[in-house]
């Protein structure tokens, strides 16, 4: 591959797929439906009840 | 702990550990004419010792069932007093290598002494040593309790942490012998790389397989982080490694790279060393001890979503702006050059996202020295990112460049983020591991933040002020056109920042003891009296306030 052609590459599509994926990620981000499980994921490190003891229906061994 | 294993983990521990003393032994002998030698011996031994370690208790009861139903902590809580050690070692060679910038007979006329062979123990033993273990520790707590699942095995734990540390061993230890491959911050030759491959490819498993057996079905962002700097750190060491020995019985191997290549693949390497391991790890930590520790959810679950994936995906081009004005075309410079700058964005998200995290909160900052090493993380973390942004511009770095700045920027991000971020995590969880109401001494963890503090600004404002005196002066012309200062003049400009430099590290290596012992007190004594160490609780909500949500 000669370099100009890498050079003509990097520079075409990696400005593509990374506007494409922050695109992405902040459609991602701020779907609504994914709201709910981002705000408990947000809590579910603070709830109280929760025992410090791994999750009893999937006992590994 | 080792009689925690059971029959059959007894059995692999075995075969693992005969393994490696075989290794250490055919290391041993084929360069018995080598550094390669005393290596090989090293591994033996340790591989020895583990056997005994071993079979000191193979005929004790295997543990019962009930282990099962709790958490393995075991691994986590050997790693956190591994870290101090590692800390306590790292700090006082690097204040060694300090105080011999100012007194170079502090080499005492031996070669391992020497500069060029102790400031490489000293970033290791503080990247790796106290960095990696705090990481790896504080890594599989995380993924337990987020995911709500035991890790999945006891050896492979063991394996990786031990595994880790061996290789830390050798990286040290070959420094002083004089061995190295001379790529910053991937000192140790071939043998050691590959045995940390093994150990990063067995810790990226561990994670895979808990994370399997989750509860939750969102994955906690923190693991998004340690998964991140796993994975990441793993292509990056493999690529920048690659290389040919000279032959299996010397430590020597030639690079796979040569000329600009190698300089751009070292600093991809580098770079994103700082990006995945000193910062996605410890973003990693920041996001579970922080809301916790805080008892607030994070502001914006959302913004810490966005930065992750800039983070991931922006620093990975960011590398070649340690190499402006170089062989390395203009154009490469200039595309690591836009992505340092555009890189403020998700790192300003990060740090502002945990400091309103605490806003509301700030009565807990006040009364939580442990809470205000997180806080304090977070500020320098954001100080460190923008500064690393402006340098990264190539007429500033024109300035900064091979100055003293880029070591105060550095100690900026490694004293002011990392090690705060660690500390306060660590504080937070040798209480929670050991099961103990609270510190030994709430009084000796503010001792610690102050001495950090005041060591973390002594240090960086020295560099400041050394760094671009040493920039001016080396770019200073008088009248005809030729430079107005030799550079011993310069070195001469330098010495009181020096001086001040190695207080600044003196004061933070204080700090570091101090925790040390107050870590040691707490595992010692059990039972202490409630009201002696009330203070290191978290600060519980006042009545009357509602509870939280997060910030949308």
């Amino acid at each position: 591959m000669e370099h100009e052609t890498t050079v003509w590459f990097a520079k075409s599509f990696g400005l593509f797929y990374l506007i494409a994926m922050s695109i992405g990620v902040v459609v991602y981000a701020y779907w609504p439906k994914n709201k709910t499980s981002f705000d408990s994921a947000a809590q579910s490190i603070l709830d109280p009840s929760v025992e410090d003891k791994p999750y009893e229906a999937k006992r590994w061994q | 702990m080792i009689a925690q294993l059971t029959k059959s983990e007894r059995q692999l521990a075995l075969i693992i550990l005969l393994a490696l003393t075989i290794c250490g032994l055919a290391m041993a002998i084929a360069g018995r004419q080598d550094p390669l030698g005393v290596h090989g011996a090293i591994v033996m031994l340790a591989g020895i010792a583990g056997i005994f370690g071993v079979i000191y208790v193979y005929y004790e009861p295997e543990p019962d069932e009930a282990r099962l139903a709790l958490y393995y902590d075991d691994p986590t809580k050997v790693a956190i007093i591994l870290a101090m050690i590692w800390a306590v070692l790292g700090m006082f060679i690097g204040d060694w290598v300090a105080w011999q910038l100012v007194f170079p007979n502090l080499t005492f006329d031996a070669s391992w002494s020497s500069f060029g062979r102790i400031r490489p123990a000293h970033t290791s033993a503080v990247i790796f040593g106290f960095g990696g273990n705090a990481l790896i520790g504080t890594s599989l707590y995380v993924l337990q309790r987020t995911s709500r699942a035991r890790l999945p095995d006891q050896i492979s734990p063991w394996f990786v942490l031990l595994g880790y540390n061996l290789f830390c061993v050798l990286a040290a230890t070959g420094y002083l012998m004089g061995v190295t491959q001379s790529k910053e911050y991937a000192e140790p030759e071939w043998y050691a790389d590959l045995l940390l491959v093994i150990v990063w490819v067995v810790y990226f498993i561990i994670y895979l397989r808990t994370l399997a057996r989750r509860k939750e079905p969102h994955i906690y962002v923190a693991n998004w982080y340690y998964m991140a700097f796993i994975l990441v750190v793993a292509i990056l060491h493999t690529v920048n490694n690659l290389a040919m020995p000279v032959s299996f019985g010397h430590a020597k191997s030639y690079s796979a790279f040569s000329g600009v290549q190698d300089a751009m693949t070292q600093w991809w390497y580098g770079h994103n060393a700082v990006a995945f391991f000193l910062t996605a790890g410890f973003l990693g930590m920041m996001y579970y001890y922080l809301p916790v520790r805080a008892g607030r959810p994070i502001y914006s679950y959302r913004m810490s979503i966005i930065s992750f994936w800039g983070i991931t995906f922006m620093y990975m081009w960011a590398g070649s702006h340690h190499l402006h004005y170089t062989a390395l075309p203009q154009w490469v410079q200039t595309l690591g050059m836009t992505f340092s700058v555009m890189l403020l964005v998700p790192s300003w998200a990060s740090a502002g996202n945990a400091l309103l995290t605490l806003n509301g909160a700030w009565y807990k900052v006040r009364d939580d020295a442990t809470l205000r090493f997180m806080m304090v993380a977070a500020v320098f973390y954001g100080l460190t990112t923008f500064e690393g942004s402006f340098m990264a511009i190539r007429s500033v770095n024109s300035l900064s460049h091979y100055t003293d700045w880029t070591v105060g920027h550095v100690h900026a991000g490694a004293l002011g983020w990392v090690a705060m971020i660690t500390f306060g995590s660590i504080y937070a969880s040798v209480p929670w591991l050991w099961k103990r109401e609270r510190m030994y001494s709430p009084a000796l963890v503010e001792w610690h933040f102050w001495l950090a503090v005041a060591g973390l600004f002594t240090y960086v404002f020295a560099m400041w002020n050394s760094g671009i005196i040493q920039g001016l002066m080396w770019r200073t012309y008088n009248d005809s056109g030729t430079l107005s200062y030799s550079f011993i003049e310069t070195v001469v400009a330098m010495k009181p920042y020096y001086v001040a430099r190695a207080i600044g590290g003196l004061l933070f290596l204080a700090g570091a003891v101090v925790g040390s012992y107050n870590i040691w007190m707490t595992i010692r004594t059990a039972g202490q009296p409630v009201d002696a160490r009330a203070a290191d609780l978290p600060v519980t909500q006042p009545a009357g306030v509602p509870a939280l949500q997060p910030g949308e």
